[in-house]
């Protein structure tokens, strides 16, 4: 079957030359062939109004539309949410637990950012 | 930063799983409880994927609208565990690709309980009773498991698993309560269930070679002796309720314990359903490497359909 699609592929490519777009597009299938794993997304789901998204959970999906739909049966088949970001894992960035002690070093020094640093008199109110 | 010794960092890794500090997909962690993990949460995935074909067999065939709707949803719910434990073991550095051809090619295990088959709707209230009342036994015990992905997967789980449950006793009950030949249907599901529902805690703790690092992991929190045992002792007084009787002659209630004694279990039985053997063994390899085969041309069909749009929005990234 994959063979079959390589053929038409490229006739299709032999009768649309014309247009380059088509070229990439014949392209982007034939490479698709070989690859057809669909990619992983990462799924937010906000479940209420007034709070956050929160990460619950990836699935695998052709595009986002399909992400959107499959995260809706997923993850919200007992109403869990009111609404979901889909984000495709490869555009994640995540910081690297063995650097923490590094990474977060810059917070540890500074208590005076926390309201209980600061002695004030006990007859001081409202403050 | 000096970089640590392998006995540094296992032992940096011990001291947390004892703290009870939950392990994230980025941490350091030993080689083997990596292989461990994958191993456990992949046959745990490929079991709620096989466990939907002997329920599956009665969707069509489920005796009114209400009980179709219920077995639908519940069968759907399967299908995302599977989901949810697949996604859950990829975070360990295995892609779902390769997952699923284990489970094709027969190199992976699923429970051996879906090699069964669901001969009347008695069956289906057996499965929700029994089946999944093993399985949620097991799986309460491993929402606290120290790998935090499959400890969340597990939460959800098990409380989407409850429904599951209740719905299969409701079943046996109707039918318990109904006329004397659904009587014997009920009774007769629960004695084809029974002992397979007890092999589905595994060996027993003498012959289960790996439950001992398990355990130190906290991997496995309850051994698989003392959830069958949970499992027999609340299972027992529910059966009783129906007015059912449970297949074992020797089962009796301890009273200085509380606890129920059974007896022997077929191991034989076990061992052969593993190697391959058991009733429905081939059957379902078959039903799942069709629905693989014949899904091929819609996931390609995705693809495609995917990359021609994304060349529409952005011809210059063509590459």
């Amino acid at each position: 079957m994959k063979l079959n699609l390589i053929c038409i592929n490229f006739a299709f490519l032999y009768y649309s030359h014309k247009r380059l777009s088509q070229y990439y597009l014949t392209i982007i299938i034939l490479l698709n062939i070989m690859q057809t794993t669909w990619p992983l997304w990462e799924i937010f789901v906000r479940s209420k109004q007034g709070l956050y998204h929160k990460h619950v959970g990836s699935l695998h999906a052709a595009d986002a539309k399909m992400a959107l739909e499959n995260a809706r049966d997923l993850y919200t088949r007992r109403n869990e949410g009111i609404s979901i970001w889909v984000v495709e894992a490869q555009h994640i960035t995540a910081s690297s637990p063995d650097d923490s002690e590094a990474f977060y070093e810059p917070a540890n020094d500074k208590v005076y950012r926390h309201p209980t640093f600061y002695t004030i008199p006990e007859e001081v109110k409202n403050i | 930063m000096q970089a640590l010794s392998i006995v540094e960092l296992e032992q940096r890794f011990q001291a947390k799983v004892d703290a009870e500090i939950k392990i994230e997909p980025k941490d350091w962690m030993p080689d083997t409880y990596r292989h461990t993990l994958i191993r456990q949460i992949s046959q745990h995935a490929h079991s709620e994927i096989v466990g939907m074909l002997p329920e599956g067999n009665w969707i069509t065939r489920a005796p009114s609208l209400r009980r179709k709707l219920i077995l639908l949803a519940k069968v759907q719910d399967e299908a995302g565990h599977g989901l949810y434990l697949y996604s859950a073991a990829e975070t360990l550095g295995i892609d779902r690709e390769t997952l699923v051809q284990e489970l094709l090619s027969g190199k992976a295990k699923y429970s051996s309980i879906f090699n069964y088959p669901t001969l009347t709707w008695a069956d289906i209230g057996a499965i929700g009773w029994l089946v999944d009342g093993a399985a949620i036994m097991n799986q309460v015990a491993l929402c606290r498991c120290s790998y935090g992905l499959y400890a969340r997967a597990m939460d959800r789980i098990c409380k989407e698993e409850s429904f599951h449950q209740r719905q299969g006793y409701e079943i046996m009950l109707v039918l318990a309560q109904g006329t004397p030949e659904q009587r014997q249907m009920a009774q007769d599901a629960l004695n084809r269930w029974w002992w397979p529902s007890l092999m589905m805690f595994g060996p027993k703790d003498a012959d289960s070679p790996h439950s001992q690092q398990s355990m130190k992991w906290k991997i496995k929190r309850v051994s698989n002796d003392e959830l069958r045992q949970r499992f027999v002792d609340i299972t027992v007084p529910q059966a009783e309720y129906l007015g059912l009787t449970v297949p074992d002659p020797e089962l009796r209630l301890d009273t200085n314990t509380g606890r129920y004694h059974y007896g022997e279990i077929d191991w034989t039985e076990f061992k052969e359903i593993i190697k391959g053997n058991g009733p429905c063994n081939r059957q379902r390899m078959r039903t799942r490497q069709k629905a693989y085969t014949d899904g091929e041309w819609v996931r390609e069909a995705a693809m495609a359909h995917s990359q021609k749009r994304a060349l529409k929005m952005n011809p210059t990234q063509a590459t």
